[in-house]
């Protein structure tokens, strides 16, 4: 019975729901400075990591990130069936050559900023199928490979826009069973690609946020669930303006007293001077990974709608004129 | 042609720009516009100071000028170098970036960060990858303004 899975327009529920069994962060020493320092599994104390290249220590934090993660139900990385990954940068070289080491199956997945949540979805999908056993998502990015690629030289004096946000640099990487104890994936909505029209590449927020509130709107009516069904709403790295964006539209859309956040508000302190908050694959990879599934595991947070968002340019299409396309996908987390 | 969807659309962006654009924060003008003025005034000041105190010194005044420039442009490389600059540039914008200082940050900036790809590939290839507007464009400007005065001398 093809389709019976899906519910409305773009949501999949899950007969046997998918389960996080482990998870692990590895966070640059800006993100361990911040207020969820304690949380992560592991704080660089600087950004090379003992790498020659950012490029490098970028696919190292990943690595490492998804070994921990392994080690933590006492497997092997060849006891993996299948690595969904991806990160910010071009061909996706960090997560390709994370998965070089490690000689797991291995599928990259581009979807910016997004990316965690897509990998979950991916993961959570594949295993519901029957497909796989023990399936890693995983997501990293890194402040300065993608300054680089994005802006400018790292050296340079340029002035920050105050609606630009701080790329983080940070892995998350979650272990998904068939079975076994922690909080499960119950749902998934596929986001669809959203363009307002926002050309700002130092404000990827206002662009991002009709993405999010698209996906979250689509997700509480395929599902027939009122807006203050999750204990937590968290969007992946819209900042303050594009969450703050964001709650307006729940207004518009009629989405009745949401409890929402955002990663890229909560990674950071107010005193870090990072604009309107982090942004970055990494960024909501380690809230995830890190205060979010700790919060879900200690019981403080039962249900947990993760909403990462990606802008969809590159530097070309900006500079060619194009406005940022943006995506969200929703992944729904539950303890049993 | 326009047809009523593509109509929608535009309305519907619209819309989404005028609900972002009362969020979104007006920049700093007027602290902004302050600090490129100080920061942009004390670097040609102290240009300044440099050539007049070359000149009392007996030195002719293009020698002096010339090396005005030099020392500008060499402890500009030597505070980006040391990561100084760039945490100036966040402050002082423009006030940094237009003085000859600001043009030398963003040669070595470059140079620094390519060095990784070798120096062909890298330092080679890329270290006028954001000075080099104002490469092309200056000996643009430059070509026109000969040819203006050829033909206004002639």
């Amino acid at each position: 019975m093809p389709g019976r899975k899906k519910r409305g327009q773009q949501t999949v529920v899950f007969d046997s729901p998918p389960v996080i069994t482990a998870w692990a962060s590895v966070v640059g020493p800006k993100e361990g400075e911040g207020p969820w320092g304690q949380d992560f599994d592991l704080v660089l104390e600087d950004y090379l990591f003992g790498e020659k290249t950012w490029e490098m220590a970028e696919h190292k934090m990943l690595r490492e990130a998804i070994t921990r993660a392994v080690d933590k139900r006492n497997f092997m990385p060849e006891d993996i069936d299948l690595l969904l990954a991806g990160d910010l940068l071009n061909q996706i070289v960090a997560s390709n050559f994370a998965a070089r080491d490690l000689e797991i199956p291995f599928l990259g997945l581009y979807g910016a900023c997004s990316t965690m949540s897509e990998g979950l979805s991916v993961g959570a999908m594949l295993m519901d199928g029957g497909y796989f056993e023990r399936i890693v998502a995983a997501a990293c990015s890194h402040h300065y490979t993608a300054e680089r690629q994005y802006r400018f030289p790292t050296e340079q004096g340029v002035q920050k826009a105050a609606t630009a946000q701080w790329t983080a640099t940070a892995a998350g990487a979650v272990l998904l069973e068939a079975s076994g104890s922690g909080p499960s994936i119950k749902s998934i909505t596929v986001g669809k690609v959203i363009d307002m029209g926002q050309t700002d590449q130092s404000d990827m927020g206002s662009a991002m946020a009709a993405a999010a509130a698209h996906t979250i709107k689509t997700h509480l009516s395929d599902l027939n669930l009122p807006g203050d069904y999750y204990d937590l709403i968290v969007s992946g790295d819209l900042g303050q303006i594009g969450s703050a964006i964001a709650r307006q539209l729940f207004v518009r859309d009629g989405i009745i007293s949401p409890e929402y956040s955002d990663c890229g508000v909560l990674l950071y302190d107010q005193s870090q001077t990072v604009g309107s908050g982090a942004s970055g694959c990494g960024c909501c990879a380690c809230m995830l990974c890190g205060p979010l599934l700790k919060k879900m595991q200690k019981g403080e947070i039962n249900k947990l709608l993760l909403v990462a968002t990606g802008a969809l340019m590159s530097p070309v299409t900006s500079f060619q004129g194009e406005s940022i396309p943006s995506i969200a996908h929703a992944v729904a987390i539950e303890t049993a | 042609m326009e047809t009523p969807d593509k109509k929608i659309k535009a309305i519907e962006k619209q819309e989404y720009e005028d609900l972002a654009s009362q969020i979104r924060p007006k920049p700093k003008l007027a602290r902004n516009m302050a600090w490129a003025f100080v920061v942009g005034g004390l670097i040609c000041m102290s240009g300044q100071w440099i050539i007049n105190y070359m000149v009392s010194l007996g030195v002719s005044l293009t020698d002096a000028s010339t090396s005005a420039s030099c020392i500008l442009i060499f402890l500009a490389a030597l505070f980006t170098g040391l990561g100084y600059y760039n945490e100036l540039g966040q402050h002082a914008g423009a006030g940094s970036i237009v003085p000859i200082t600001g043009f030398a940050n963003a040669i070595v900036a470059s140079a620094l960060e390519y060095k990784r790809e070798g120096y062909i590939f890298g330092v080679g290839a890329r270290i006028f990858s954001v000075a080099g507007p104002t490469l092309v464009f200056g000996f643009v400007i430059a070509v026109l303004v000969g040819l203006i005065k050829v033909f206004l001398t002639s």
